[in-house]
């Protein structure tokens, strides 16, 4: 029992809560300024680094949430260390 | 390439019902993606030019989703030990001058052919294409079921033993993922051929996978894992250019971006069950039906340009929802594979846990 809580305790809930709101509220901005972001984001120029910059953020803060959110579920790699040769 | 100013005005109008299209379909093309390294756009850039999105926004975007959705991926089985970095980003960068090369092809058979030449020279590329690599692939992965050979170690062909055995001074590079030392005038060409078929397709990973399988000699774990660099250094080159233009359209580059990241995910995991072989069994089954979906297209294109006698609209229509449903069946097949395989693969790992834990306690 007490390792089963211990496993519990190990899955990263907060992490996944927190990358999970803030990946919330970046999707809610996104749909809430669509008229501002694509009238600056198609200019071209300089401001063609305004897609590739977002790309980043929403890579970085979903892409973590998402890797916690299947650990929560309990969907992880295999235990048997697989060697690619 | 394309009016800045008309751009932003080509932007559709999104509803709800279009979000969770685009997300569903990004979570589907983004669990085949992280187990194979690459496949999803086939389906998504179609699938945005049917909800009215035009031709070009639709590639643009797609490829603005494609390099986070790549890196993700890539740093996901980089902890599994599956990335060859070095191989990679060699082949990566070759591939943006076959990008570059590709599109300017494709903008010259546009001039001189209008756009149902430049689809039929699409489609053929990807019958043609398909049908050589897909049904080789698939080959490949039955005669090792056969052969019973699935669970041993698989074996480099002769031809990558040739390619690695050839030493041309001042080009020889180490690879890990080849444990060998390669000359890089073997890899340029093939970093170029993905990076021609990506920008003809939307695919370079049905070259490049099978390339650096069969050609350099990479077990198939680390050259699907291994895509994703390529598709990475591709895809931020790609969009940097497109965005240049105003062509790229945020919204559906994150909300396809939104649905491909859990499925990456799911994907890259999913490697780490099966057997190697699994990679080719899921990359030649969807080549080999992309391959019908594809060549029911050829006629229509021929029949526009004047070259077979002229269809009539229904049949036009009808060919067209056909070509696109087996599309999507491919790629649901594909995903219905890696998640069967998976699952079985989790049990089996269940089964053997409780097993040994049977016997200690014996």
């Amino acid at each position: 029992m007490a390792s089963l809580d211990q496993k519990i305790k190990k899955k990263p809930f907060g992490a996944s809560i927190l990358f999970g709101v803030v990946s919330i509220g970046l999707y809610i901005t996104l749909l809430a300024n669509q008229d501002i972001l694509n009238g600056n984001f198609a200019k071209g120029g300089l401001f063609a680094f305004l897609p590739i910059i977002t790309a980043f953020i929403f890579s970085y803060v979903h892409g973590n949430f998402t890797g916690h959110f299947w650990t929560v579920l309990g969907v992880e790699a295999s235990k048997k260390k697989r060697e690619v040769k | 390439m394309h009016d800045i100013a008309q751009a932003a005005t080509n932007f559709i109008d999104l509803n709800t019902a279009n979000i969770i299209y685009l997300f569903l379909v990004g979570f589907v093309g983004g669990l085949v993606s992280g187990f194979i390294g690459s496949g999803g756009a086939f389906v998504l850039t179609p699938g945005m030019m049917s909800l009215g999105v035009p031709g070009l926004v639709a590639v643009a975007s797609n490829m603005c989703h494609k390099f986070p959705k790549a890196l993700v991926g890539a740093l996901k089985r980089a902890k599994y030990g599956q990335v060859d970095v070095k191989l990679g980003i060699v082949l990566g960068i070759s591939a943006e001058a076959g990008v570059l090369y590709g599109a300017h092809v494709q903008e010259n058979i546009k001039k001189v052919f209008g756009d149902a030449g430049s689809n039929l020279y699409v489609s053929v590329a990807f019958v043609v294409v398909l049908a050589v690599v897909g049904i080789f692939v698939l080959r490949d992965a039955w005669k090792t079921y056969k052969s019973g050979t699935q669970h041993e170690e698989e074996k480099i062909t002769k031809l990558a033993r040739w390619v690695q055995s050839i030493h041309i001074p001042g080009t020889m590079v180490y690879f890990k993922s080849l444990n060998a030392r390669v000359s890089v005038l073997f890899t340029l060409p093939l970093g170029f051929a993905t990076g021609m078929l990506a920008a003809t397709i939307a695919v370079g990973g049905f070259v490049g996978v099978p390339s650096m399988i069969y050609v350099l000699g990479a077990p198939s774990l680390m050259a699907s894992a291994t895509e994703l660099v390529i598709a990475f250094v591709m895809g931020l080159g790609g969009s940097l250019n497109y965005a240049l233009h105003g062509l790229v359209d945020i919204r559906l580059a994150m909300i396809i971006l939104g649905g491909s990241l859990f499925g990456i995910q799911l994907g890259a995991i999913g490697t780490t069950y099966v057997k190697p072989f699994m990679i080719k069994v899921v990359m030649g089954v969807i080549m080999v039906i992309v391959l019908f979906s594809r060549g029911l297209m050829v006629p229509v294109y021929l029949s526009q340009l004047g070259l077979i006698q002229t269809l009539s609209d229904s049949t036009v229509k009808m060919l067209k929802t056909t070509s696109f449903a087996i599309m999507i069946f491919a790629l649901a097949l594909g995903a219905f594979i890696v998640l069967k395989a998976m699952w079985q693969g989790r049990q089996a790992e269940k089964l053997a846990a409780q097993e040994s834990l049977v016997h200690s306690k014996a």
